[in-house]
């Protein structure tokens, strides 16, 4: 139904495409050296219910190979690169320019972003270069002006009616099917290069590494809060059920703030939305803002000593255990 | 431009972020009536930043000025940034019926504020915990046009340019930029202090400026907000004894 409905929209715009009212939108894509963002992927798909034409918007001084890439997806129309190295780090001031410029010189009626570190940094700036409003981590596409969003830590869901020509959204990539790299064939042209000069200057990063699957992207999550104690038992009771199960780590504020575990692991309004298949919850009390990140998840698990842990109340299947014992047991039957 | 640094903190007036907010009967919005109130989490960080750049730097720090958008009960926050330290406050005072300005409305009321106020470095929160926008710092840089850094969870002047550690997907990272400036603030900047009475009783004595929203044009909403729901409840879930029974459970879910 709503894809007919798209379908008869995409029509309708391609029919009127010579008046400013119809329907385009411009999609960010966040890459990394040459690697698209998983989050990008289902901000794409945002961006193809939108209903209107998609062209993708590559910068970056490898523009060129990820162009090629998004090219390939199939629904992109069109993709406009800018390859210059003052857009490598997704640094804002230049890359807001960037967007802004394009989107005024291509009439986009839409423009839309992941939800990430890097849409979030971004897109607000755009907001104000354009005088248009943001609408930050869309869940749902009612129509082309109306979307639907989770305020107050998930607590509630509002539904907004825009009434700007231009609507600037950033996807909220679990509520999203990541688009797939192939089946389509979009033609690659030069955007219009702002070429602003630079205001800030990246010095460094320094990035967590790990074998294991992306917090924001897994299918399954792992993770561990206060009740672990101190650092040496997450990492000797959490990381080996991840492992057993291919899962991703992730973690509580409460396990971040104590140096349990890295930042960039945290899991909640704060930190991360994931929405797995599969999330199991390890001495973690559930509280409202840890919830606001992982209560969406397909199957929720919880294992907490405390009876009364409000994480019981979304878990699907609760252990009422002692986490030291029940985790190591837990990971050797699941390698069984 | 000079050296001294005059800082600028916006602040919030939020729901107690202890609070489990509840949705109103009209499903227009959440109940608000008899509710705790406080500063939103992030703007504190960002007063106790102001704070500290003025303790940590001899001479460095001119002037730090508060200001909020919001009603007059947003006083209270005032003062108490004021309690802290905070030199001087501006409340852009809003009528109870007043529908609370959007980011791009509160960023465009910020910005004169911060023109009058010759302020050279402004320290937001990255994102108020109740609309969850995020967007209010971004926006403001990109009004003025001044370089941002948001996310911060580490942040160094050194002459007029200053260095901020980034929380980034995946890890952080550094960037650069010349004043002036726009930081938002992280959880993981610093811890704020607490406000005492003694403290409390002097920040009666300092300045708070009252402005109302009517002397700001071009503020009004872009957007109208069609509903607020409940979001879906979950299913409610089971207990098991074992490890045993929890792992057969996560079989038949066909998760595990």
């Amino acid at each position: 139904m709503f894809a007919l409905r798209n379908q008869v929209r995409t029509h309708i715009a391609r029919g009127f495409a010579s008046t400013r009212f119809s329907l385009s939108t411009l999609a960010i894509i966040e890459q990394n050296n040459g690697t698209i963002a998983g989050s990008t992927l289902n901000a794409l798909t945002a961006a193809k219910e939108l209903g209107g034409d998609v062209t993708a918007l590559v910068a970056g001084s490898k523009a060129a190979d990820v162009a090629a890439q998004v090219a390939k997806i199939s629904g992109i129309a069109a993709v406009l690169t800018a390859s210059s190295p003052a857009y490598d780090h997704g640094l804002p001031e230049n890359y807001a320019d960037l967007v802004a410029a394009a989107t005024k010189e291509g009439g986009f009626t839409h423009v839309v972003a992941p939800s990430s570190a890097f849409g979030k940094n971004v897109l607000p700036r755009v907001s104000a270069l354009l005088d248009a409003t943001q609408i930050s981590d869309v869940t749902k596409i009612e129509s082309e002006d109306t979307f639907v969003r989770p305020i107050y830590a998930g607590n509630a869901i509002e539904t907004v009616k825009s009434n700007d020509p231009i609507k600037l959204l950033t996807i909220r990539a679990s509520a999203f099917p990541a688009a797939e790299l192939e089946g389509g064939s979009a033609g690659v042209s030069d955007a219009k290069d702002p070429a602003a000069e630079p205001q800030s200057e990246w010095l460094s990063e320094e990035l967590t590494k790990s074998e294991r699957p992306d917090l924001g992207g897994a299918k399954k999550v792992v993770s561990g809060g206060r009740g672990l104690k101190n650092k040496e038992n997450f990492d000797k009771i959490m990381f080996p059920l991840a492992d057993a199960l291919g899962a991703a780590v992730g973690a509580s504020r409460a396990a971040v703030d104590s140096g349990f575990a890295d930042n960039s692991l945290q899991v909640g309004q704060t930190g991360k939305v994931v929405a797995p298949e599969l999330y199991i919850a390890v001495g973690i009390s559930g509280a409202i803002q840890h919830l606001a990140g992982m209560k969406d998840s397909k199957v929720i698990a919880a294992i907490n000593k405390d009876a009364d842990a409000p994480i019981f109340e979304v878990a699907d299947v609760g252990l009422v255990a002692d986490l030291f014992d029940a985790v190591p047991e837990l990971t050797t039957k699941v390698k069984a | 431009m000079s050296n001294k640094l005059r800082i600028f903190v916006p602040v919030k007036r939020v729901i107690d972020f202890a609070v489990k907010p509840r949705v109103n009967k009209a499903g227009t919005g959440v109940e608000t009536t008899g509710v705790k109130f406080s500063i939103n989490p992030f703007c504190d960080i960002a007063v106790e930043e102001a704070l500290l750049l003025k303790e940590g730097n001899e001479g460095l720090v001119e002037n730090i000025h508060v200001a909020s958008v919001g009603p007059s009960k947003a006083q209270d926050i005032l003062r108490q940034a004021l309690a802290k330290g905070a030199d001087d406050s501006t409340l852009v005072e809003m009528g109870p019926k007043d529908a609370e300005l959007e980011p791009l409305g509160v960023a465009k009321v910020l910005k004169k504020l911060i023109e009058e106020q010759k302020s050279n470095l402004v320290i937001l929160g990255k994102q108020a915990i109740d609309g969850d926008n995020g967007q209010t710092g971004q926006i403001l840089a990109g009004l003025l046009k001044w370089p941002q850094a948001t996310q911060a969870s580490k942040v160094s002047v050194n002459g007029d340019k200053v260095e901020v550690t980034r929380e980034v997907d995946g890890g952080v990272e550094t960037v650069a930029a010349k004043l002036p400036m726009i930081i938002t603030t992280d959880l993981r900047l610093n811890e704020p202090r607490y406000v005492t009475l003694p403290n409390i009783m002097k920040a009666k004595k300092k300045p708070l400026k009252v402005v109302k929203i009517g002397e700001f044009d071009g503020v009004a909403n872009r957007l109208e907000t069609l509903k607020v729901a409940e979001p879906a409840k979950r299913q409610a879930g089971i207990k098991v004894e074992t490890v045993d029974e929890l792992v057969s459970k996560l079989k038949e879910t066909g998760t595990l």
